[in-house]
């Protein structure tokens, strides 16, 4: 079973990804702040991880910078999954070596699974 | 400038109502006055300078006097100014804020909505799900709403920037329509799309010019009563490419024509029996293909329909 790190602090979208996610297949690892996320990234090697920006604790951006700045962890394929939508943001991400960037409000669990499956290669 | 324009900069007291500040601090209004204290302190330098002052120092301290005053004035200017673009600031940025704290409550809704409705965890029965998507719509309506205001909130702070690319515009429409052709039929409106053969490239941001196209068809969808049709076409003229949609909906009362592209403005014959809407998508689509480097308009009669056109610059 397909491994994937949600680090999101909300925890509502948390339960309502991780039931879908689960329901297709997939075991979810939920981490409701930034510093929890890069450890769990460190600790359970997931297979692809989400990630939100605007995060307590460590911000996105440098959950990124040091997911792919540590041997262990910068195969892994991280897709945003945030509501910040400046090009400068989306920019900054893809630079960082984040595999997609995804704005919640324009996409479906439906899509975000998809996207997931696609980075996974499936 | 046409002479209509430098006209209408000269209706000072209706420029700083609009600024929603007090006329000692409106900049228009406080360059007038340097201007009158200018051409005036002129000609009473010169007049007194000649007729009464002997002593070349007193004209000199006369001199010095009004250009401190001068100073102080252009000063306010300068104050006022800063006044003004910090409240569109501040505006701009409360806008926001709003929409992207609306849009995390908003997304949970949506996604656990969902998750409900998929039957993934219990399947709904049919007159639950009939609730569902009710509830669906409006979080889709809202979302949409966000959605312009961001846009807007981005064109006020010149926040817009285009990603541009060389692209086919007519590939661009035909995805469109296929996306808008479920509301076309449930609307029972007909669209034909017309386009001159070996169309050139434009160079252009494909999302933004996307909204643009996006709120004309819907808004020509939207807007036609009963059974209707809506004819888009695409020619080349002269350095641009010219993008039409025609249809043979409500129309645009004459008297209200000049203030369609108004942020937040809605017809009031639309008002009578189409309540949704926010009056953003024309603002947003004119700024878009302004930006774009492109021209806008429109001709409409009442009853009859409406026809928009707007161009972009052949890369």
């Amino acid at each position: 079973m397909k491994k994937i790190l949600f680090i999101e602090d909300e925890s509502t979208l948390q339960k309502s990804l991780g039931d879908f996610l689960e329901k297709e297949g997939y075991k979810m690892i939920s981490a409701l702040d930034g510093e929890t996320g890069l450890q769990l990234a460190r600790k359970k090697k997931p297979d692809v991880i989400l990630l939100d920006l605007v995060l307590p604790r460590l911000h996105g951006f440098e959950v990124l910078k040091q997911l792919k700045t540590d041997a262990a962890t910068k195969e892994i394929p991280v897709i945003v999954l945030t509501n910040l939508e400046e090009i400068d943001d989306v920019d900054k991400a893809i630079e960082s070596g984040a595999n997609a960037y995804l704005i919640k409000a324009h996409y479906s669990l439906e899509e975000v699974v998809e996207k997931i499956k696609k980075v996974l290669g499936e | 400038m046409t002479f209509k324009e430098i006209f209408s900069q000269l209706n000072i007291p209706e420029k700083c109502k609009k600024y929603g500040v007090p006329l000692w601090q409106c900049p228009q209004f406080l360059f007038l006055i340097m201007g009158i204290i200018i051409i005036g302190s002129i000609l009473a330098t010169y007049f007194i300078g000649t007729r009464y002052i002997e002593e070349p120092e007193i004209v000199a301290l006369i001199t010095f006097l009004i250009t401190i005053i001068l100073f102080t004035i252009a000063f306010i200017i300068t104050r006022s100014f800063e006044r003004l673009a910090e409240a569109s600031r501040m505006k701009s940025e409360f806008i926001n804020i709003v929409s992207h704290q609306l849009r995390t409550p908003l997304s949970n809704l949506r996604w656990t909505l969902e998750v409900v409705m998929s039957g993934k965890i219990i399947p709904p029965s049919e007159k639950q799900l009939e609730y569902f998507k009710i509830i669906k719509e409006n979080s889709d309506r809202m979302r949409e709403l966000i959605k312009d205001l961001l846009i807007v909130a981005r064109i006020e702070t010149a926040k817009l920037t285009l990603k541009k690319q060389e692209l086919f515009l007519e590939e661009l429409i035909e995805r469109i329509i296929k996306e808008l052709e479920p509301f076309a039929r449930a609307s029972n409106v007909e669209i034909f799309f017309e386009k001159e053969k070996n169309l050139p490239k434009v160079f252009i941001d494909p999302f933004q010019i996307r909204v643009a196209v996006e709120n004309l068809l819907d808004n020509a969808i939207r807007y036609i009563k009963g059974k209707g049709k809506v004819l888009i076409n695409l020619k080349k003229k002269e350095k641009n490419i010219y993008f039409e949609i025609k249809d043979n909906g409500v129309g645009i009362p004459k008297e209200e024509q000049k203030y369609i592209f108004q942020k937040f403005f809605r017809s009031r014959n639309i008002l009578r029996y189409q309540t949704q809407g926010s009056g953003l998508g024309l603002y947003i689509v004119k700024a878009i293909v302004e930006q774009s480097g492109g021209k806008i308009g429109f001709y409409s009669e009442e009853n009859k329909g409406s026809t928009f056109w707007f161009t972009l610059p052949i890369k």
